[in-house]
């Protein structure tokens, strides 16, 4: 089978891959690209483990083919914290003890990270909402929600003092 | 040793700090189970039977290694033929034929979705596809889903010569009847007889998945050498080691079993599925070989906790002093025996102290997989419909439903369901803490209403091992065979920071592959920190002791002069102090390494007991139900670290919020699984939940030097009961059969129920 050649853009950095047509971005990031932090729970569209940005959009990769990706823009988990200095929403959730096993989380925090980039000031009902298409089976999600409340708010008074 | 009787002396017990994989977790770099490559790996497929019984007539694998890049095939016949024998794993047990045959049918298929053949190819395209090539050739049999149909004298034979254990002597069961428990105590239908009010009811419950959102996988490499060398998730890396040597026929020592990350267990991942099929293809193939499971799979052939069909009869003086128990129920097993019926039994009633009682508990197998160990296996189903009669029962006499629990609740001293005395159980302070929380008598809005339930897990200690060594520079290292499933490096990091009287930065643990340290139970059973806790301050003390002596050279005193505080060795008549760093550069010259590993067994653990308050909102015109408020409350003995504490009682409570409400393993009348995804089997999500308000009740385990008593089970037990009162009591009409779906609730209200 022939392979498709897609160049694109991770996390900032220009990347080249080939794939078969029938892959999905989550199985070249995961393979050809060794980037493990998204996850994969289900493989429909259904779970959220997976969840990365694309162009701005909070996408499951799971459910776009990595052909999609050619010319675009591909943020995961891997690129939420600078170097070793954690974003809020990273810290927050280690402070609120809002995971439990740790593999719904990175799809948690991208998926927040993407809420408070276009919503620094979600009700809970909207955080709730928002992240409705994450499963999480370990915290009942009260810890979660907490640590994503908190985040905001820590960002805006950053932004305010900025 | 540094456990004082009040908490306020401690020092990093009872605070919050941030767990030590924490960074690793939320940057996506921790490993996980499908995570881990191997060089030169190859990967599998599985293929699955479409029937859920059927003998299994030939396997054709010509077509599928005929495609390029597929390097082994493996079949049911390349499983060596086993003697029956029976494992214990803690809470479950099993027998290693049916174990084996779970792994990969040899010769009959039990259900949708069992293991027929696999196959290992370089790419997982080409692995796929050679899949999709193997050709069996299946006789299809009769099939049976339904526990009641299961249960018949002439329901479809699942297993011919089925074992049958405790049926009394001439008693004939059904040949699928794979278990009968009794507990009985008293004189039942003279207590009955008295009674001034009673309630008698059937409840049911299908089969529900544990829903970890890692599925199933694993590396396995058969060595040249004939050792293998395992990487994977599991909630015990010595139960994987020991299945797959069992399944295998091998020496444990051959088998090294790496724990990764683990996504999620809840009981789900005690059992081997894969390791051992992996393992044959790497010794086929002579390369690693990686398996792992799709969704559908895990639906398909992992988990489920059992279905049940449940009788009670409950008697109670005008008082409320209940005067008689009986509970007879049947719960489903799938393929295989199992245990559930068992802690069925011991958890029926055992939240009550009950003169007359007798608990009779059934185990049915069907076509079904084999079914799991969740959170308190056995326990949530039974307690759903002994709680639900309380319920009634205090509705018929009037009175509170948590007024009548107080009436009946076991304490200290009382005897349990065995006859033994308890000892520091909390249940009355549970419930008297559920009256006064402001949760309790909080104003209702329209069309809600609010229900309770109480219920308890026995919890677990057993076999644990740790090791502490100090490495040439002070750092104080921890390594522990327990997978951490939930935060508990942190919980072993601060007990060990706790004992030697250090700051818990100062703490690094490490969860050990089964060459590395001794022999450790499963993540299971609520006895990890209690059990594995205990193993690592013994260990650390017996470092402590260590660190005395060689103060003592050192100090050129005699090590009885010696103490340890906070920290430090003291010395009392040389009038100096040693810190651990100063002790451990010199450690060279004084003796060598300082280490010690201790393996416990400990069997003084304590029931524990949850009481949950539930407030529910019905959609009068769909029958929907919105979960409005929430609040549980547990005696958790004590909390280490309450966040994680507190973790456990919300997740808990939200796994059987969601069995109480959506979640059903729905087969059609083919007897293949409608509802493998999680778009159809539908788990809670964040927008169906409200916040989950906890109350810690510590009543300390006085067998543990910290007080624990383990936390992880009780809250998946009493939701149940207490969604379905609060949904009962909003529309007038007691809810008996979960889950509890709109239709249900619709059809209830408009008298069709």
């Amino acid at each position: 089978m022939s392979k498709i050649h897609v160049t694109t853009t991770v996390n900032g950095d220009e990347r080249e891959f080939l794939c078969t047509p029938g892959q999905t971005l989550l199985d070249v990031l995961r393979g050809e690209l060794g980037m493990t932090g998204s996850k994969e729970g289900c493989g429909s569209g259904d779970c959220g483990a997976c969840t990365v940005v694309l162009d701005g959009e909070m996408v499951c990769s799971c459910l776009v083919l990595a052909g999609e990706a050619q010319g675009r823009s591909v943020s995961t988990i891997e690129g939420v914290a600078e170097g070793s200095q954690l974003h809020p929403i990273q810290q927050k959730f280690l402070e609120h003890a809002a995971l439990q096993c740790g593999f719904c989380t990175p799809g948690f925090i991208v998926a927040a990270k993407s809420l408070l980039d276009r919503n620094p000031d979600p009700t809970e009902t909207e955080v709730r909402y928002w992240l409705a298409g994450n499963l999480c089976r370990c915290t009942g999600y009260d810890k979660i929600i907490k640590a994503v409340m908190d985040a905001a708010a820590e960002l805006r008074q950053e932004r305010t003092a900025a | 040793m540094n456990a004082p009787e009040s908490k306020d002396t401690f020092k990093v017990v009872g605070t919050r700090p941030i767990r030590p994989d924490g960074v690793e977790k939320v940057t996506g770099k921790a490993i996980f189970g499908p995570d881990y490559k191997a060089s030169n790996m190859l990967f599998g497929a599985i293929v699955r039977s479409p029937h859920p019984h059927a003998r299994v007539r030939g396997i054709d694998t010509k077509k599928a290694e005929a495609v390029a890049g597929v390097h082994a095939c493996v079949t049911g016949a390349d499983f060596p033929t086993l003697e029956d024998t029976i494992i214990r794993m803690g809470e479950s047990a099993g027998s290693t034929t049916d174990m084996s045959q779970n792994v990969m049918a040899q010769g009959t298929v039990f259900y949708d979705g069992h293991a027929v053949a696999a196959v290992a190819a370089t790419s997982q395209e080409a692995a796929d596809e050679a899949a999709a090539l193997i050709e069996v050739d299946y006789e299809v049999l009769p099939h049976v889903i339904d526990i009641n149909d299961a249960f018949k004298q002439d329901a479809p034979v699942i297993h011919k010569d089925q074992r049958q254990t405790g049926l009394g002597e001439g008693e004939k069961a059904g040949p699928n009847v794979s278990t009968k428990f009794v507990m009985a105590n008293g004189e039942m239908a003279k207590a009955l007889e008295g009674a001034a009010a009673t309630v008698s009811e059937h409840y049911s419950l299908l089969p529900v998945h544990q829903g970890y959102i890692e599925p199933h996988a694993c590396v396995a490499t058969w060595k040249a050498d004939g050792k293998i060398d395992i990487w994977c998730s599991s909630q015990g890396a010595f139960n994987i080691r020991m299945l797959t040597a069992s399944f295998l026929h091998l020496e444990i020592g051959r088998i090294r079993v790496m724990p990764l990350e683990i996504g999620g267990g809840f009981g789900g991942k005690n059992s081997v599925y894969i390791e051992p099929v992996a393992a044959l293809l790497s010794k086929k193939s002579g390369r690693p070989v990686r398996l792992a499971m799709s969704r559908s799979d895990v639906f398909r052939a992992t988990g489920p906790a059992p279905g049940a069909e449940i009788d009670v009869t409950l008697g109670a003086d005008a008082d409320g002093k209940l005067v008689a128990a009986d509970v007879t129920f049947k719960y489903s097993a799938g393929a295989f025996r199992g245990t559930d019926a068992m802690t069925g039994v011991m958890h029926a009633i055992s939240q009550y102290l009950v003169p007359a009682f007798s608990v009779t508990g059934w185990e049915v197998i069907c076509n079904m997989p084999k079914h799991a160990a969740y959170r308190a296996p056995g326990a949530p189903q039974v307690n759903f419909a002994v709680e639900s009669a309380m319920n009634e029962l205090a509705d018929e006499l009037g009175l509170d439903p948590l007024d009548i629990r107080i009436k009946n609740a076991v304490a200290p001293g009382m005897p349990s369901m065995m006859g033994t005395p308890f000892g520091e159980i909390g249940l009355v302070e549970c419930l008297e803490a559920a009256k006064v929380h402001p949760h309790y008598s909080a104003p209702l809005g329209p069309n809600q209403a609010r229900g309770v339930a109480c219920g308890t897990w026995m919890n677990f200690g057993g076999p644990s091992t740790a090791s502490v060594s100090i490495a040439e520079d002070g750092s104080v290292l921890v390594a522990e065979g327990n997978p951490d499933i939930g935060g508990s490096r942190a919980s072993m990091a601060m007990m060990a920071a706790e004992t030697f009287g250090i700051s818990y930065d100062e703490i690094n643990v490490t969860i050990a592959d089964t060459s590395s340290i001794g022999f450790s139970m499963m993540t299971g059973g609520s006895r990890t920190t209690f059990a594995t806790g205990k193993a690592v301050v013994e260990a650390a003390q017996a470092v402590i002791e260590i660190l005395c002596e060689r103060a003592a050279k050192m100090l050129e005193v005699d090590v009885g002069d010696v103490e340890w505080m906070d920290g430090e060795a003291v010395s009392k008549s040389a009038g100096k102090r040693l810190t651990l760093k100063e002790i451990a550069v010199k450690s060279g010259a004084t003796g060598g390494p300082i280490s010690f590993e201790k393996g416990v067994n400990p069997l003084d653990h304590l029931p524990g007991y949850g009481v949950h308050i539930c407030d529910t909102e019905v959609d009068p015109e769909t029958g929907h139900v919105t979960v409005t408020r929430y609040t549980a409350v547990q005696d958790v003995g004590r909390a280490i670290h309450p966040a994680y504490v507190e973790g456990q009682l919300q997740g808990g409570a939200v796994q059987g919020i969601g069995w109480a409400l959506n979640e059903a393993y729905i087969y059609n009348k083919d007897g293949t699984l409608d509802n493998a995804g999680f778009l159809d089997y539908r788990m809670p999500v964040a927008s169906d939940m409200p916040m989950i308000d906890t109350v810690m009740i510590e009543k300390p385990n006085p067998a543990h030097p910290y007080g624990v008593k383990g936390v992880g089970e009780v809250s998946i037990v009493p939701p149940l009961a207490a969604v379905g009162a609060a949904v009962g009591n909003a529309i007038g009409k007691p809810m008996r059969d979960l889950p509890i779906s709109p239709d249900r609730v619709y059809s209830a209200m408009n008298g069709k129920g």
